[in-house]
């Protein structure tokens, strides 16, 4: 597999662009009638995608640091006037996003067979422009470029929504279009003004410039952040701010949420949940956090704020829907809270934890969103009061359904928890009255799906409608059984996800607190040496040693 | 030690609950299969039991009795993360486990019990279509436990904490279809979950002020230095008292235990009497170093404690579901645990842990040996006389009841006068009450011992101490809360394989041998604790086993409280009177005048006492009405909220920038952007209508707030600059 290592090769380049090239192979080969034929092509496509993108992981170095942080390098001009380049180049946080995001689009795409009947050839289509749309914007470390796949990536959803979602598909993609792209157009905002102080020095809040030359180079910026004057990264850090919460969902952005995920069809609410949803956290961790340590620091409390209410707000809400999407949707809120919370504990626990909950729910949400989708294809109805009794008839999928309900309610041994713990923990190693707050959010967590389970699958099956239930067929099953997996391999052994993170965690928490490890040359507890093992205490010097 | 073997002892469980899982789509129950089912049930948790006592067997043969730790791979490397007082410290969680006397006591107690409980139910659950799901869930439950007496950090402990919270849910709502065990399924998965989240806040500032959560580092570190740690370990232990409070099931979050009966029998035995429901104390003599360094800690669990047995022993003299009296036993005797914890007779805690788990188990599986024999009745005024017809299940009964009640020379009293003399010497108040409560205690069950096996059987028709009690036949009997149901056995109803109204009938040979071996159990395990007052050692061997596990704080090594002799056969000599009083009492109310006619009259006498008693103090209807009512309101606001206030928000902006730029731009909208509409659609061959209703009315808006936010910014940038 000489193509991972060989600099020559554009790995991440083939991985981005395939879904494309899938996707105008079928424009314009294929005919709109064959519809076998499109499906087909678009599972291989995706299939290949995956495929090749698993080995990334294998090649990657996870040790990798400095400039090994980022890994299968690509970058070459692309409009030297500006100082635009096409640069790819991965982390372990993109890395495993990217992994994410192959797996669930070839899902998507298989889930979707006998979902979708009518224009089957644009659906197909555009759910392949969406991946690359995906994984450009992983890959991409150019702020052009990044911006270009950022929002590429809503004209597909924005047609995924409107032509082929529910009643209300107008209002919810409208409204899903419109408030990202608001946010959007601030961070470009924000980007621009980074560009000018950068380079000429267009001075901006009476602020002039650097006088480098003019790039869009992410990681140029991550080395002059600490530069920037803490007033214009106030600024600045506000305006990837809208840009990103309203992308998290953060509250009180979130509303576009649940009208989006509860009109898109199944694929899309997969995709939305698993990775469009992770669009807003990763900003914030790529470019708002370490560029703008300043702002990050002087908007700690805000962002932190926001992120409880979300948590304890959003599974309120939760808890009183009556439409199985749109209790899944807000159940997103109150999981991404836990996304940002620990992100802003910055400190690797909260941090790691952070990330590695992204790909959990990812997974989870992802699952419980095709689950629903399966049962919405024989019934044609969200509404949890028309079913009851369920596990009578389909107890297969009454069982995955308990086992994706767990893992998104955080039980250990499952993906959930681990994420959430970690994320507890490293909040509350900066403050219990954070973690105190949030932990509600699990008990809320359990409440609501709990009640969700109870009522969709016990209690007597006395809808005459759903009598005739059919379990699931073998392709359902095909699509469920991998997301499963992994719940439980994340759950169990969550090391090989720890070690990819670690770096780049380490590479934000040091950009943000460069003074974080340091603190180990502070005073270890007093301990009055009566009879302590040896092993309790270990010297600073071991200590030292153990953290780099 | 092996630690293979080590690993085993969970592993096979949960080998056997993944096979069974998988078979209990495909399989139908025919006997083969049940056969089958039968065999990878029992022969993973007979497995687990022997290869368990294999490893006790050579811990025990070992001169000291260090604890043995084995980490098997790191299961959570969070990063590292700052101590309190300064320092860093790795917050890594390994998977690890830890034998020492304590959880070689509970893997012992776990093992056994949990095979015995094995075998019973594949007599008790012959009948039942859901027979391999029921022991894949129950083979879970053993894996769960497991881990969570095995594991060598509060993390670890923690995975078991949750995961037997989750087949407990599971088997209470085994009877998914019926509506009341669905309802109390959940109910006690969210009272536990509130309980964890006290827990977990514990385990956050374990690693906060010790940079770790396995035992071995946090007990010795406050072992080394309980004055540097003295201030913290207040919050910490009441917090994981929390979590002790849900699984324990201890006031105020005991509510979910009753309802839980409505699981088969020998789940409410294994689970909710023996093993999963006694975590709570487990956990808190496992953090003996840390409640001995907060005084505080300890004066609240021996208050909680000793509130919750005599509170709970009220509630169980009124019941007349054969199952709830026991519950609420249970929930009283877990009181008697936590009072000897809370009064620092740690080792007197496990003691009656373990004599509990035998007697408790023995009368769970009598009553359930009761009901299959009755055809699923469980309410005692509908019993009676059974003495006749299932003499073995009586015998075995009384052994248990004598045993509960603290009779001399049976299990339960040597580890109860444990806990008492324990509380005497801490505070003579919580010793009366202790006192009072095991009064209560021999009162309610030998009114449940005559009230089922004497007098007539009285099952062929229906008498009831208030007359008419409308019948509900096991449908949604439980609304999430309790009701006046004194008159109504429903839970097992769902067990009604039988007929109603035939002759009552001795149980099959895998049911009543299972109880033999418990009642013996319940005779004789009492023994290992004798006390030195009546002639025994000082400590007691069971004392001396758990010496290890109790380390010493600073420089004061742990030492056995020894009173006089004197005053400790005083203080039994007072409990056995109470408790023969309690006897007494019930002998004249139930079984000399077999119509009851002094328990009815008292209860016409105290009328409003008496309801109270009986409806459980309306405990469940104050929750409703306070906690749920109060959480569901606010959950509504803020559904309300959201729609109209934050989203009102959205949809408002929306509209004024409709109103305000929407007309200006309708020409740029015809010409510029329906033009390149139809182009896209024209060459995607898919530009239809459809596409061109989607997409009109969006862009000019796109164009809007670009403009929008520019000149928003241009504003900002304007004001600040000047």
């Amino acid at each position: 597999m000489g193509i991972y290592n060989n600099p020559s090769v554009p790995i991440l380049s083939i991985i981005t662009f395939i879904p494309l090239i899938g996707a105008l192979f079928i424009v314009f080969f294929v005919r709109k009638e064959n519809a076998t034929a499109i499906k087909a092509i678009a599972t291989i496509v995706a299939a290949i995608d995956f495929v090749l993108s698993i080995p990334l992981w294998i090649y990657f170095d996870p040790k990798g640091t400095g400039a090994r942080l980022f890994q299968f390098k690509e970058s070459f001009d692309w409009i030297p006037a500006i100082g635009v380049k096409y640069t790819f180049a991965i982390d372990g946080i993109a890395l495993l996003l990217i992994l994410l995001t192959t797996m669930t689009g070839l899902i998507a795409i298989y889930s979707s067979f006998s979902a979708i009947t009518q224009r089957q050839k644009e659906y197909y289509v555009l759910l392949l422009l969406l991946q690359t749309g995906m994984i450009g914007t992983f890959c991409a470390l150019d702020f052009f470029l990044f911006y270009v796949f950022w929002e590429v990536m809503l004209v597909p959803m924005y047609f995924l929504i409107g032509i082929w979602g529910g009643e209300r598909r107008l209002y919810a993609a409208i409204k899903f279009f419109i408030y990202t792209l608001s946010g959007s157009v601030l961070m470009l905002l924000s980007i621009l003004a980074l560009y000018f102080f950068n380079s000429d020095g267009i001075p901006f809040l009476n602020i002039k410039g650097l006088g480098h030359t003019p790039t869009f180079d992410v990681l140029q910026y991550h080395n002059i952040g600490h530069l920037i004057p803490p007033t214009l990264q106030f600024w600045l850090f506000l305006g990837f701010f809208f840009g990103f919460a309203i992308k998290v969902p953060m509250f009180p952005f979130h509303t576009w949420l649940p009208d989006a995920h509860t009109e898109a069809p199944t694929a899309g609410s997969v995709i939305l949940a698993a990775v469009l949803l992770k669009m807003g956290a990763y900003g914030f961790i790529r470019f708002a956090l370490p560029i703008l340590p300043d702002g990050t620091r002087q908007l700690i409390i805000p962002v932190v704020v926001l992120s409880i209410i979300g948590i304890v707000y959003g599974a309120l809400v939760t808890l009183v829907q009556k439409d199985m999407k749109k209790l899944i949707a807000y159940s997103s809120v109150s999981h991404l809270g836990f996304v940002m919370l620990g992100m802003f504990a910055l400190n690797p626990m909260g941090l790691r934890g952070s990330v590695l909950q992204m790909i959990n729910h990812g997974i989870s949400t992802g699952a419980l969103f095709l689950l629903v989708g399966i049962i919405y294809e024989r019934r044609h109805t969200r509404m949890i009061a028309e079913y009851g009794g369920l596990a009578k008839q389909m107890p297969m999928y009454a069982t995955l359904f308990l086992i994706t309900a767990l893992s998104s309610l955080g039980l250990p041994g499952l993906n959930g928890f681990i994420g959430e713990f970690t994320i507890l923990l490293g909040a509350a190693n900066r403050s219990m009255v954070w973690a105190g707050f949030a932990a509600l959010g699990i008990v809320l967590g359990a409440a609501y799906l709990l009640w969700l389970y109870q009522r969709v699958f016990w209690g007597p099956l006395d809808n005459p409608k759903n009598q005739n239930l059919l379990d699931l067929n073998r392709r359902e099953l095909l699509t469920i059984l991998p997301l499963i997996a992994c719940m439980v391999w994340i759950g169990i052994a969550p090391g090989i996800f720890f070690d990819t993170i670690k770096e780049p965690v380490d590479y934000v928490v040091l950009k943000v607190d460069p003074q974080y490890y340091a603190r180990l040359a502070a005073p270890a507890p007093e301990v009055v040496a009566t009879k302590a093992p040896a092993a309790v205490k270990p010297a600073p010097a071991e200590r030292i040693a153990e953290v780099r | 030690m092996s630690p293979t073997l080590l690993l085993l002892i969970p592993l096979l469980p949960a080998l056997g609950a993944l096979i069974n899982g998988t078979r209990a789509f495909a399989k139908p129950l025919t006997p083969k299969n049940r056969t089958i089912t039968n065999l990878f049930a029992l022969g993973s948790t007979g497995l687990s039991a022997i290869i368990a006592t294999v490893v006790v067997v050579s811990y025990m043969g070992q001169g000291t009795h260090t604890p043995y730790v084995h980490a098997f791979y790191t299961w959570i490397s969070s990063g590292f993360g700052h101590v309190a007082g300064g320092g860093l410290a790795n917050f890594a969680v390994d998977f690890a486990f830890r034998i020492d006397p304590l959880s070689c006591t509970m893997l012992m107690v776990v093992t056994w019990v949990g095979f015995l409980i094995h075998i019973y139910a594949t007599g008790y659950m012959s009948h039942e279509s859901g027979y391999t799901r029921f022991f894949a869930y129950m083979n879970l439950f053993m894996f769960m436990m497991l881990l969570l007496v095995l594991g060598g950090n509060y993390m670890v402990m923690f995975v078991g904490w949750e995961g037997v919270g989750l087949c407990s849910y599971l088997l209470i709502g085994f009877y998914y279809d019926k509506n009341f065990a669905a309802d109390a399924g959940k109910k006690a998965f969210i009272a536990n979950r509130i309980g964890d989240f006290g827990f977990l806040l514990g385990i956050f500032l374990i690693f906060n002020y010790f940079g770790t959560a396995d035992y071995t580092k946090v007990f010795a570190l406050a072992s080394a230095n309980p004055e540097h740690y003295a201030g913290i370990t207040t919050a910490i232990c009441l917090l994981l008292f929390v979590g002790a409070c849900g699984k324990s099931a201890q006031i105020p979050l005991y509510v979910w235990l009753p309802d839980a009966m409505a699981g088969p029998t020998p789940v409410s035995a294994l689970i909710h009497a023996a093993t999963m429901v006694t975590a709570g104390v487990y956990m808190v003599v496992r953090s003996n170093v840390l409640y001995r360094l907060s005084p505080t800690a300890m004066l609240v669990v021996a208050i909680v404690g000793a509130a919750t047995a005599i509170f709970a022993a009220t509630i169980g003299v009124a019941q007349n579901d054969i199952k709830k009296v026991l519950a609420y036993s249970t929930v009283s005797q877990l009181g008697f645990m936590f009072l000897a914890a809370g009064v620092g007779a740690f080792s007197a805690a496990i003691f009656h842990l373990m004599t509990h788990a035998f007697f408790k188990a023995c009368l769970f599986l009598g009553a359930g040996s009761v009901i299959h024999g009755c055809g699923g009745e469980q309410d005692m005024r509908k019993m009676g006389g059974l003495r006749k017809y299932m003499p073995k299940t009586h015998w075995t009964m009384l052994i248990a009841t004598l045993a509960i009640a603290g009779t001399p020379l049976f299990a339960g009293f040597y580890s109860k006068d444990e806990i008492l003399a324990g509380a005497f010497a801490y505070s003579p108040a919580l010793w009366a009450v202790g006192v009072i409560a095991a009064g209560f205690t021999a009162f309610y069950m030998f009114r449940l011992y005559f009230m089922t096996f004497y007098g007539e059987y009285r099952g062929f028709e229906v008498v009831g101490i208030e007359q008419s009690e409308p019948k509900h036949g096991g449908e949604d009997l439980i609304p999430s809360s309790a009701h006046l149901d004194q008159g109504d056995a429903h839970t097992d109803k769902a067990h009604g394989h039988h007929a109603h109204g035939h002759v009552p009938h001795e149980s099959p040979w895998s049911m009543t041998g299972v109880l033999i071996v418990l009642a013996f159990l319940a005779l004789v395990g009492g023994y290992i604790g004798w006390p030195a007052a009546l002639g025994g050692s000082h400590p007691t061997p069971f004392q001396r086993w758990l010496e290890p596990v109790l380390l010493a704080l600073g420089n004061e090594p742990w030492e056995f409280h020894e009173g006089s002799a004197t005053v400790e056969i005083l203080l039994m000599a007072a409990s056995v009177g109470v408790a023969a009083l309690g006897v007494l009492l019930a002998f004249f109310f139930y079984l000399r005048d077999q119509t009851w006619s002094v328990p009815k009259r008292l209860a016409t006498r105290f009328a409003l006492a008496y309801r109270m008693v009986a409806n459980k103090y309306y405990v469940d209807e104050i929750y409703d009405a306070t906690v749920i009512g109060g959480t569901l309101l606010l959950c509504r606001m803020a559904s309300l909220f959201d729609i109209y206030v934050v989203d009102g928000l959205v949809n408002l902006i929306r509209h004024i920038t409709v109103f305000i730029f929407g007309h200006g731009s309708s020409q740029f909208d015809k010409y510029v952007v329906d033009g390149a509409v139809n182009g896209i659609g024209y060459t995607a061959q898919g530009g239809s209508t459809l596409l061109r209703r989607v997409q009109s009315g969006f862009v000019q808006n796109y164009a809007l707030i670009m403009g929008g936010g520019i000149v928003l910014m241009t504003v900002v940038y304007l004001f600040t600059k000047a």
